[in-house]
């Protein structure tokens, strides 16, 4: 019968559609997923061969060690991991509660209409490349610093904690690389934690001003403990960024490999400022070793803080799902 | 009643109650007076109004971006809205629980109940005993008082709700505000709240939105019916009648409440 004819054919044709499709589809995204993950496991690989005479000479001792001097054959790697940690500690101590508060003001406290132009200003920030935050770093901010903050700090607090002492002549130091970094990985952070903020349920904010609450303490007792995992994620990614910089770092950290310094004030080196600078110079095969296990370090740390900070997100946004009112 | 139990068990009084939406007036002026000790329920169809005319009592509805309110709302004879009078003051002596229920997702049972006491730095001492005391009013503490430290999320709906209650109850408020407290909820756990706060009318004046008719007859003393009225296109709120609960469901003076409650319209 017509009917029949006509219903069968419908009943294959959507047959047909909804087995092809589909898999097909499937197929494409695991291929893709899959490449990512091959992707890793390629300079995983890279890394780890390449730095294989520089792990089997030295080992990890080569990072707790003083004195970088190629020609003399020394690879102590201490001064680009404690300059690498310390410089990237100082930006997210600065850019962490810095970004915190541009986040928590674009959300719950901005006009309507400053949102928007503020929120375009921080993401101006972000955009700005790393090459023009060094030049600026050189030539404007680290003689400033120098004369206003460094000199006068040395002389007075200096006298006391040798960490903030010292002898201060360039203007390039660790504290210096340290604050510019911190102005880079500020909109990483403003921006992640206005994203949490915003996705805070409105309940809980009445909750809390239903018993009597100001909007402070909405704030610091709803809002940020509801947020807090993927604000913390939102730093990670801010200190993932600054542990890789490489050149802003390498323009005004002052280039000091051969010991660490004493001084925050004093010039320093990190270890992607090293691998940049030396990668012309490195001639044989140790030297390039050694540079590739640097990278091999800086690769691991920040794949780990990485994926912590995507298991925080992840974490976050997993709550449970918010409604205002009726 | 005396002049001490009159400031003990408050009345609300509104007067040309005017709940604004930036520049748009959402609800035509209502004047009305809900009892203490007793349970108000306001009805009405979606969009009447009947949650905003809630939250101008206890100061919530200006806590959307230009929200605003003219007229007067007095718990008992102190106008909420005078200038000498911090929100926050009103809102701990109004006491109020929302729709969705709505505990503090990273504090523990014990902690969402004492969060309010916590503000004003109440002791220790004090505390706990204030937390027991509101549990056991809010019919909670015998299935939480041995995971007093547990997340609040995992409780059921309903207890969560009760938590709610328990945690505007801590402030010794003079009233309770019902936000649809049961439209989240399933029939028994319903049925638990509704017990409640009959219970709870001895101590609180109790003012309910809900729009759940029978709920309203169920539980009521005094009820008031809003609905929308569209003039030019324009959707407005307006107080059609209010009366004791048993009036207004048997034999209702205005014809629109005839037939909204028959279901003709709404």
């Amino acid at each position: 019968m017509p009917q029949d004819t006509q219903q069968l054919t419908t009943w294959q044709y959507i047959q047909r559609r909804t087995q092809h499709g589909d898999v097909f589809f499937w197929f494409i995204t695991l291929s893709f997923a899959l490449a990512v993950v091959g992707l890793v496991a390629v300079i995983g690989f890279v890394i780890w061969n390449g730095s294989e005479l520089a792990r089997e000479r030295f080992g990890l001792s080569a990072l707790f060690q003083d004195g970088w001097n190629p020609i003399r054959g020394n690879f102590g790697a201490l001064p680009a991991v404690y300059g690498t940690l310390v410089s990237s500690m100082i930006a997210l101590c600065l850019a962490g509660p810095f970004g915190v508060l541009i986040g928590v003001f674009l959300t719950e406290l901005c006009p309507q209409w400053l949102k928007t132009p503020l929120s375009f200003f921080v993401e101006l920030l972000a955009a700005i490349p790393s090459v023009v935050y060094g030049l600026w770093g050189v030539f404007v901010f680290a003689p400033f610093f120098r004369d206003h903050v460094a000199i006068p700090l040395a002389n007075s607090v200096g006298q006391v904690f040798p960490l903030l002492g010292g002898t201060v002549t360039a203007g390039r130091s660790l504290m210096v690389t340290g604050i510019i970094l911190a102005i880079m990985i500020l909109p990483t952070i403003a921006a992640i934690s206005r994203d949490v903020i915003a996705v805070v349920p409105n309940h809980q904010r009445e909750a809390m001003l239903a018993v009597g609450a100001t909007r402070w303490e909405v704030i610091w007792k709803a809002v940020l403990p509801y947020a807090r995992a993927g604000i913390i994620g939102g730093m990670m990614l801010g200190l993932g960024r600054a542990l890789g910089e490489t050149m802003a770092a390498l323009m005004i950290v002052g280039g000091q490999k051969s010991r660490v310094p004493e001084s925050l004030l004093e010039p320093g080196i990190t270890a992607a400022a090293l691998i940049a600078s030396e990668l012309p110079n490195a001639n044989d095969f140790l030297h390039e070793s050694m540079l590739i296990f640097m990278a091999f370090v800086l690769f691991g740390i920040t794949l780990i803080l990485n994926g912590i900070a995507r298991m925080l997100v992840w974490y976050s946004a997993r709550g449970p799902v918010g409604s205002i009112r009726a | 009643m005396s002049h001490a139990n009159q400031n003990e068990h408050p009345n609300i009084t509104l007067k040309d109650l005017k709940p604004f939406y930036g520049s748009f007036q959402a609800v035509y002026p209502v004047n009305s007076i809900f009892k203490a000790r007793s349970i108000t329920a306001i009805i009405g169809p979606s969009g009447c109004g009947k949650s905003t005319v809630l939250r101008c009592i206890n100061r919530m509805h200006e806590v959307v971006p230009g929200a605003r309110v003219e007229g007067q709302v007095l718990l008992g004879d102190q106008d909420v809205y005078s200038h000498t009078i911090k929100p926050q003051a009103v809102r701990r002596r109004i006491g109020m629980v929302f729709q969705q229920p709505n505990p503090l997702r990273q504090l523990s049972i014990f902690e969402n109940v004492a969060v309010g006491l916590r503000l004003d730095g109440m002791s220790k001492a004090d505390v706990n005993v204030r937390v027991e005391e509101s549990l056991r009013s809010a019919a909670l503490w015998d299935e939480v008082k041995d995971k007093l430290n547990h997340s609040g999320l995992a409780l059921s709906g309903g207890q969560q709700q009760r938590l709610c209650i328990a945690r505007a109850i801590a402030l010794r408020p003079s009233v309770l505000l019902f936000d649809e407290p049961c439209s989240a909820l399933d029939p028994i756990s319903t049925l638990k709240i509704e017990e409640l706060l009959v219970e709870l009318k001895q101590q609180f004046t109790i003012v309910i939105v809900t729009h759940n008719m029978q709920q309203a007859a169920r539980i009521s003393d005094h009820t008031l019916v809003f609905l929308v009225e569209r003039i030019n296109d324009v959707h407005r709120g307006v107080l059609v009648e209010e009366g004791e609960t048993s009036q207004i469901f048997t034999s209702p003076q205005d014809e629109r409440t005839t037939d909204y409650i028959s279901g003709r319209v709404g």
